[in-house]
């Protein structure tokens, strides 16, 4: 996994972009949550999780996504979820996950 | 899952197909979470990883914000938290519960118990705050077999909708391999709890063993006051044998327990004929001959830990060239261990005095023995004898054990080291009954 550069945007919203990839299915996958709280904890107001390479979200890829979503909102911050394919916006439509995170689909 | 439906053909004509579509898409979604949970419960892993796993995969499959697993300690009477997801840092490691409340989530079985409606019962009065703060809803006692392994806690779902019949239904099943897992842990630590307790039974036991063993040797060395302290001796040697020999650790031991109790027969025997100071005459040789076998008597009843101590016992006298007492057996029909001892002891004999003789200097007890290689001994426990001997007097060996049975100027003579290692080159590492038939 990598993370963009933290932009300042004009209108003062910090940002990170991070990407799920393809760990996110996995145990392993719960540094993808540790890497958006570091984030979250050096001041981001706004998390992009990017799902451009990820191909399927598996249960344990939701329990990360919705511990990613529960941090973010514990620190007032907002989450998007972008280049979600449609398989994978079906599903968090399914489960309520885009009832807290915005969903960008491809 | 009595509540899930198979989708038919007729199905996709039905006006509600979006639902449908929605509902097989659900489904797809669980059944993987359902059999990835009951492959890593399978695959025996990492106990923590497979419940922190198995966490995921139940919140994953149903969309759940939050929610633990617990393990049951029946002893303790605790949940104890085995992982954690949105429960924040200030919900307890682990929880307490009362004699009632096992009691009823037995009754309950594996079956989700919703938070708010069961205030009743004494755990959730007393966590009550705790499940409110971390907005908790369903508590599942973890039944396996009719016993409390453990516990799940769930909060919201993301979708704020309160759970369906299917969702319960999920939630069990996943509980039951979550479960199982736990019973699998709990019976493995109560296997090893169990081994270990053994094995220090076991160690006790052996120590007990040792002592007893010891004891006895005393009480025989005690008997004979000319050779006190032979039967001890007798066990070192063959000790350092069997070391040289190379043996494990195990059959050292049984060697120097063979040695401390090879004479056991001699307390049946008059104590007049064992301390004779003139050589007995041949009743009294004979009554003092039949020693062996008594011993053997004595320690055959007796299960010791090491094979062969009661054989060490009846063939210690034995030579390999079948001159020996009590059955003159030949070199291959003497038990091993009867051939080491047999060679400790007749050292032992050599090097201390007796009532009728002084000891004879050592060069020329090594020289006896070397000699008599092949007729009374077995070359190659000789040789392993001389090479035990050679790295004491090397100084290989911290613990010098021959300067302290037989004193420092008695192994200091001088060449002796020399002698010994010409001796040792000299013995070829043929069996002992082709030398026999050679001579
Ligand atoms: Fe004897
Ligand atoms: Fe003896």
């Amino acid at each position: 996994m990598n993370t963009e550069a933290v932009s300042l945007s004009p209108a003062g919203v910090k940002t990170a972009v991070v990407y799920a990839d393809d760990y996110l299915n996995k145990l392993t996958g719960e540094k993808i949550e540790r890497e958006c709280r570091q984030r979250l904890d050096e001041g981001c107001t706004e998390l992009i999780v990017d799902f451009s390479r990820t191909e399927i979200v598996n249960s344990i890829g939701v329990s990360i996504l919705l511990g990613v979503i529960d941090s973010a909102a514990n620190a007032g911050a907002k989450v998007v979820f972008s280049e979600v394919n449609e398989n994978t916006a079906e599903l968090f439509d399914m489960l309520g996950v885009s009832r807290h995170a915005k969903i960008v689909g491809q | 899952m009595g509540q899930t439906k198979l989708l038919r053909i007729e199905d996709f004509k039905n006006p509600n197909f979006k639902e449908l579509v929605e509902n097989k898409n659900k489904l797809v979604h669980t059944f993987g979470a359902l059999a990835e949970l009951g492959h890593e419960v399978a695959s025996r892993s990492n106990f923590q990883e497979t419940i922190r796993t198995s966490l995921h995969l139940v919140l994953g499959s149903l969309g759940i914000m939050r929610g633990g697993v617990a393990r049951y300690s029946r002893f303790e009477h605790e949940l104890n938290m085995l992982a954690v997801r949105g429960l924040g840092d200030f919900f307890p490691l682990s929880l307490e519960l009362c004699y009632e409340d096992e009691r009823q989530f037995l009754t309950n079985g594996l079956h989700p118990i919703e938070i708010s409606q069961a205030s009743v019962l004494p755990f959730f009065q007393v966590y009550d705050r705790t499940f409110e703060n971390t907005k908790l809803e369903l508590f599942v006692p973890l039944v396996i077999s009719d016993e409390a392994v453990g516990a799940l806690f769930l909060g919201e779902k993301a979708s704020g909708e309160p759970y369906t019949n299917y969702d319960r239904e999920v939630i069990c099943a996943m509980g039951r391999h979550i479960g199982s897992a736990i019973a699998q842990r709990n019976l493995l630590s109560e296997i090893e709890r169990r081994s270990d307790e053994n094995r220090k039974l076991y160690d006790d036991l052996k120590m007990t063993y040792a002592d007893t063993v010891k004891a006895f040797a005393a009480a025989i060395d005690c008997k004979d006051k000319y050779t006190e302290g032979h039967s001890v001796r007798v066990g070192k040697y063959s000790e350092i044998i069997g070391n040289e020999l190379g043996w494990d650790a195990d059959k050292i031991e049984g060697a120097a327990v063979a040695g401390y109790l090879h004479d056991v027969g001699k307390l049946t025997v008059e104590r007049k004929i064992i301390n004779a100071p003139y050589r007995i005459n041949a009743k009294e040789s004979a009554e003092l001959n039949k020693h062996p076998a008594v011993g053997f008597e004595i320690l055959s009843p007796i299960h010791h830990p090491y094979t062969d101590v009661p054989l060490a016992a009846k063939y210690h006298h034995e030579r390999l060239d079948g001159h020996g007492y009590p059955d003159g057996l030949y070199d291959r029909q003497i038990p091993y261990i009867a051939k080491v001892v047999n060679l400790a002891d007749s050292f032992d004999a050599m090097t201390t005095d007796r009532p009728y003789r002084r000891r004879r200097p050592a060069a020329d007890v090594f020289d006896d023995l070397q000699r008599n290689a092949g007729k009374q001994f077995a070359p190659e426990i000789v040789a392993a004898f001389f090479r035990g001997i050679l790295k004491e007097l090397n100084g290989e060996v911290k613990d010098k054990k021959f300067r302290k049975l037989l004193g420092r100027e008695y192994m200091e003579a001088d060449g002796l080291a020399v002698s010994l290692r010409t001796s040792l080159n000299s013995m070829t590492p043929t069996s002992s009954l082709t030398r026999i038939k050679a001579a």
